[in-house]
């Protein structure tokens, strides 16, 4: 059911664009050989041409192209062969060179999709627009000194590729898993490394409202917003703000916003009011970026499998469910330790496993899946215990549990603590027999027509078995005595 | 097209140049001398022409990923009008 | 015979011959400049102690047996090429404190060289100018004077005046320079010189401070067409950190000099006989023409008919770039910050008081022109129309070898002349314009004397990358014209 705000006069649409920076990974700087590692002392990072001394000049870091193409690739965009970089003129003290190379009219990647999934496993197109590359600018901080802005141009210079949406999005449901998405990419291609806190990525939100059937209106962009959380909070504070202007007989002018989490509310940026002219034009400095279609192919030919397609791939190997391999595919390293465990097992006995006691005791541990409660190897062979009927789910549930603890493996847990599977129907038999005659009221009731006391019999079975009775035979002969 | 004082205040703004009343008329009047002399520019017959945007004619150049350059941070400020420790430094910005 | 009399290659010769040292030489030199550059101001920044230190480098590496044909030779670089521990200001007050902690490229590969720098040249302030007045540390005086009126200053052209300055009053051997629109050109016209803008991507323009960056090269002004080559084999080669520096060959310059004329196509555009021009001008062109047809070259006609249009176009594109280029001297890095009550008022205040005038109409110009809704109108069309100037000499090409055309519409004006409204002055840049648009190279050769006594200059322009046949054309221009006047005001 499509998101729709209620206000004075009536139901309103909520329409969003997203441009998201995305730093780019790499060793330097776009254009200059400085390390583009994040952090570092002040202006450490930093050569002659990020600060933008007279004559220094930009000279194109290769990769950072490849990572553009990459990423323009895992969006199943257009790759522009012929691309130009523009300056963006704009005075900031953060901005050294007083304009910002960047690439206008033509960008390296063009038009795109990427398909976004909502929670009611509702799955919509969000198209893309283009992707371009451009430098970030330094950093200004204004709470160093009392009555001065320090600048550190650590981040001068180092490479963004902006991903612009189209509008699309209609609800801060569909604006959050369209950034979890792209960020689920550019991780998968290693274009990107998707870390929010440390402003590797970040978007800006462009939000306008509009009663059902209309055009377009007016939209505000929010600046600089930098978790998913707060851009789903932000589109909808903007649109119940616009809401408001609209029905309280207002116009909403189109401006630059702050989002202000602690608030709650989204406000103008009175720095930026001063109307700016960018007065791009080529970069006289660079020549056009024309690449090879061979490039392009190989880049192509290498890139890794994407979210989608493994998830797709994930349902039809391993027969698990989509919602399932959704889950699994979340992040590559989850996908490639799912696929390394299920490979050659029951993949939807994986799955279950996974979803359930591992990422369980993963959040309990606080590990990650780079290094995992147990081993991918140790996991298998737990899978393995269960379904040669070595030892029944029950059982390898504590199995689990004592290798997080112990980190050993699961067989000689098994061994140790004699924990394999009681099939000896000789065995269930006589504990069946048992706990049938010491429970002879409780017999009778269940003749009387108590069924749910089936249950109860097979748990105190297991009980007196220590969990170790083979569950289908267990519960075949608990059935065969009882129904004499 | 012809310059008006307005216009030259809000150039002069967008080129962070400080002008006064007087620079104003001046600037007008030059400004509007050049551009009036560059209108010439409207009788030619520019159809299907590609703009020529670049000095030299061929395809860009690129450099391989590796760091070269940095930690030069004591050269970067030598030439500061202002520094705090290893930041540039500026009248304070309110955002 | 002074030892100013020398040329490069002569005192190339004479250095090996260990007739003369390099600080004998430089001493000579550094007097010179201590003698006469206070009254002609072609000088920003003397380094004499820095030349001597260099000079004796010099002589232990022709001692040694590993020199050039620069080594211990006494330049003088213009105050645009930034020089590691020496003062850069680009004629501009924005830039008077700052010392860069780098060397431009073509100044590195000149040291490398061995060639010594007696110190920064005077030049318009960041190139911006075709007189010198413009400079923020005062105008150059051109060092030739009228026969009839021997107490006018003169302006020695420019931007590149105070390189060409110094080489004519013989207060540097032989200068560098850079050719945005005419910089080297029209000077080395203005003061009896050899200067030559080389293609564009030639020379590295790294560590140059940028003007116009779709335009900008550097090239070198001497007493001759040989000097020149000597300089430019030095200069010029492909750098790794300039995007546009050209990935070529080459080749030895001073090879090209005695190649002649014989069977070159020379092209005379019809279109540079513009309505107005100085009938000396004009005359000097004729003789030209007579003196390659004397020498075995064919004369065709061409007819280059944009480059009318070039000025206009230059007078777009190049502000326009350089409003933009100029934006980082914003008092936060380097340069000379004037205070404010916050930011932006810092950044207006630090720009107003450190540009000068010309500067800031320039980038005005050039802010206007690129700004929100006068772009198609101003920058677009311009570069659509830089594109057919450069068909027109792509085409012209087709059918001649080289051009021949004056460099400048007039010889060395007064200071003071020409100020009545910024195109005027633009108008000296009519004949250079064209070539750097279309970014071939072109070189002035000193060709005769006006009849008030003034040196003017014939221009040949060639192919891309080819000028080795500019060279060619020049030299033969130059063994006709047999130029051999000098400044009255000149070390001796």
């Amino acid at each position: 059911m499509a998101y729709m705000l209620e206000g004075r006069t009536g139901a309103w649409e909520v329409v969003v664009g997203l441009e998201i920076h995305a730093q780019v990974i790499s060793e330097s700087k776009l254009f200059s050989g400085a390390s583009a590692t994040y952090g570092g002392a002040p202006n450490a990072h930093v050569s002659f041409v990020d600060a933008g001394f007279p004559g220094m000049l930009p000279v194109i870091n290769k990769e950072c192209v490849a990572q553009a193409v990459r990423t323009g690739l895992g969006l199943k965009a257009k790759i522009n062969l012929f691309s130009r970089f523009d300056r963006k003129n704009y005075f900031y003290a953060d901005l050294p060179n007083g304009y910002q190379i960047s690439q206008f009219e033509h960008p390296i990647v063009g038009t795109g999709i990427v398909e976004i999934e909502l929670q009611d496993g509702t799955l919509k197109q969000i198209g893309i627009t283009r992707l371009h590359l451009e430098q970030d600018a330094g950093k200004s901080m204004h709470d160093q000194h009392a009555s001065k802005s320090v600048i550190d141009l650590n981040r001068a210079g180092v490479a963004l590729m902006e991903i612009v949406s189209e509008p699309d999005i209609r609800s801060p449901e569909e604006a959050g898993a369209y950034l979890r998405k792209i960020r689920q990419i550019v991780r998968y291609l290693g274009t990107c490394d998707g870390n929010m806190e440390e402003g590797s990525m970040r978007a800006d939100v462009n939000v306008s409202v509009r009663k059902p059937g209309e055009e377009f209106r007016t939209r505000c962009e929010i600046k600089n917003v930098n978790s998913v959380r707060f851009v789903m909070h932000a589109v909808e504070a903007e649109a119940m703000r616009q809401i408001e202007v609209w029905e309280s007989g207002g116009e909403v002018v189109q401006e630059t916003r702050l989002y202000d989490p602690s608030k709650g509310e989204t406000r103008s940026m009175r720095s930026k009011e001063d109307a700016h002219d960018y007065r791009y034009f080529p970069e006289p400095d660079l020549l056009p970026l024309v690449l090879e279609q061979s490039f392009v192919d190989e880049l192509a030919a290498k890139l890794p499998e994407l979210p989608d397609e493994k998830r797709r791939r994930f349902c039809d190997d391993y027969g698990i469910p989509f919602y399932d391999a959704g889950v699994l595919v979340a992040d590559q390293a989850t996908a490639d330790f799912y696929e390394s465990v299920a490979k050659g097992r029951d993949g939807k006995l994986t799955a279950n496993w996974m979803s359930g006691d591992f990422f369980a005791a993963m959040n309990r541990t606080g590990k990650s899946i780079e290094n995992p409660p147990v081993s991918a190897a140790d996991f298998g062979a737990l899978l393995d215990l269960i379904t040669d009927k070595t030892i029944n789910g029950r059982i390898a549930k504590d199995v689990f549990e004592e290798m997080v603890e112990t980190g050993k493996a699961p067989a000689a847990i098994v061994e140790e603590k004699g924990l394999r599977q009681v099939t000896d129907t000789g065995a269930i038999d006589a504990a069946v027999t048992k706990v049938l005659a010491d429970n002879q009221d409780k017999v009778a009731e269940y003749k009387s027509g108590k069924d749910k006391l089936f249950g109860f019999f097979v748990g105190q079975v297991m009980k007196a078995m220590q969990g170790k009775g083979n569950p289908a035979l267990v519960n075949e002969a608990v059935k065969k005595q009882l129904d004499v | 097209m012809s310059l008006d004082a307005a216009t030259v205040r809000r150039i002069a703004r967008l080129a962070r140049i400080r002008v006064d009343d007087t620079e104003v008329e001046t600037l007008k009047s030059e400004l509007n001398a050049i551009l009036g002399y560059v209108e010439q520019l409207g009788e030619v017959n520019v159809d299907g022409v590609e703009p020529l945007s670049g000095g030299a004619q061929m395809a860009l150049r690129s450099r391989e990923d590796f760091v070269t350059d940095g930690e030069i941070a004591e050269k970067v400020l030598a030439n500061a009008p202002d520094r705090e420790q290893n930041f540039f430094a500026v009248p304070k910005v309110v955002e | 015979m002074s030892i100013f009399d020398l040329t490069i290659a002569q005192a190339s010769a004479k250095l090996a011959a260990k007739e003369i040292s390099a600080v004998e030489l430089t001493t000579a030199y550094n007097d010179a400049v201590a003698a006469l550059n206070p009254r002609l101001n072609a000088y920003i920044t003397t380094t004499p102690e820095l030349a001597l230190e260099q000079a004796q480098a010099a002589d232990a590496r022709i001692a040694a047996g590993d020199a050039t044909a620069l080594t211990g030779i006494p330049i003088a670089m213009k105050d645009l090429f930034c020089t590691e521990g020496v003062r850069t200001t680009a004629a501009s007050k924005i830039l008077e404190p700052f010392i860069p902690p780098y060397e431009s490229t073509v100044s590195a590969k000149l040291k490398a060289a061995g060639a010594v720098t007696l110190g920064k040249a005077n030049l318009d302030e960041f190139a911006m100018g075709s007189s010198n007045i413009t400079s923020g540390y005062g105008p150059v005086e051109n060092p030739w004077k009228r026969a009839e009126d021997p107490d006018a200053k003169l302006v020695p052209g420019g931007s590149s005046g105070g390189s060409a300055s110094a080489v004519a009053a013989r207060i540097a051997l032989a200068a560098t320079g850079t050719d945005t629109g005419g910089s080297i050109r029209q000077p080395a016209a203005f003061t009896g010189l050899a200067g030559i803008k080389p293609t564009y991507g030639r020379c590295s323009r790294f560590g140059i401070v940028a003007f116009a960056s779709s335009l900008d090269q550097a090239g070198p002004m001497a007493r001759n067409t040989e000097d020149c080559a000597i300089l430019l084999n030095a200069m010029s080669g492909f750098d790794e950190k300039d995007s546009t520096s050209a990935q070529r060959e080459v080749p030895d310059f001073t090879k090209a000099l005695n190649r002649g004329v014989k069977g070159l196509k020379i092209g005379i555009p019809a279109e540079y006989r513009l309505e107005g021009t100085n009938p000396e001008i004009l005359a000097l062109w004729d003789k030209g023409i007579e003196w390659l047809k004397a020498q075995g070259a064919e004369i065709v006609e061409i007819s280059l008919p944009h480059t009318k249009y070039g000025l206009a176009v230059y007078y777009i594109v190049a502000p326009a770039e350089a409003s933009s280029n100029l934006a980082r001297y914003d008092g936060v890095r380097f340069g000379k910050r004037v205070d404010g009550v916050d930011l932006i008022d810092m950044y207006e205040r630090t720009r107003a008081a450190g540009f000068g005038p010309e500067v800031k109409r320039r980038i005005m110009i050039g802010t206007y022109v690129l700004s929100h809704g006068y772009y198609d109108a101003y920058y677009l069309k311009a570069q659509k129309v830089r594109n057919l100037i450069l068909r027109d000499f792509t085409q012209a090409f087709e059918k001649v070898d080289a051009i021949l055309t004056p460099t400048a519409p007039s010889a060395a004006f007064g200071l003071g002349e020409k100020m009545d409204d910024p195109v005027t002055m633009y108008l000296n840049d009519v004949f250079t314009v064209p070539a750097s648009l279309a970014g071939v190279p072109a070189m002035s050769v000193p060709a005769g004397l006006n009849a008030e006594g003034l040196p003017l200059g014939l221009q040949v322009i060639g192919k891309h990358f080819d000028e080795e046949t500019v060279f060619a054309v020049s030299a033969a221009i130059e063994n006709a014209a047999g130029f051999s006047a000098l400044p009255e005001l000149r070390a001796k």
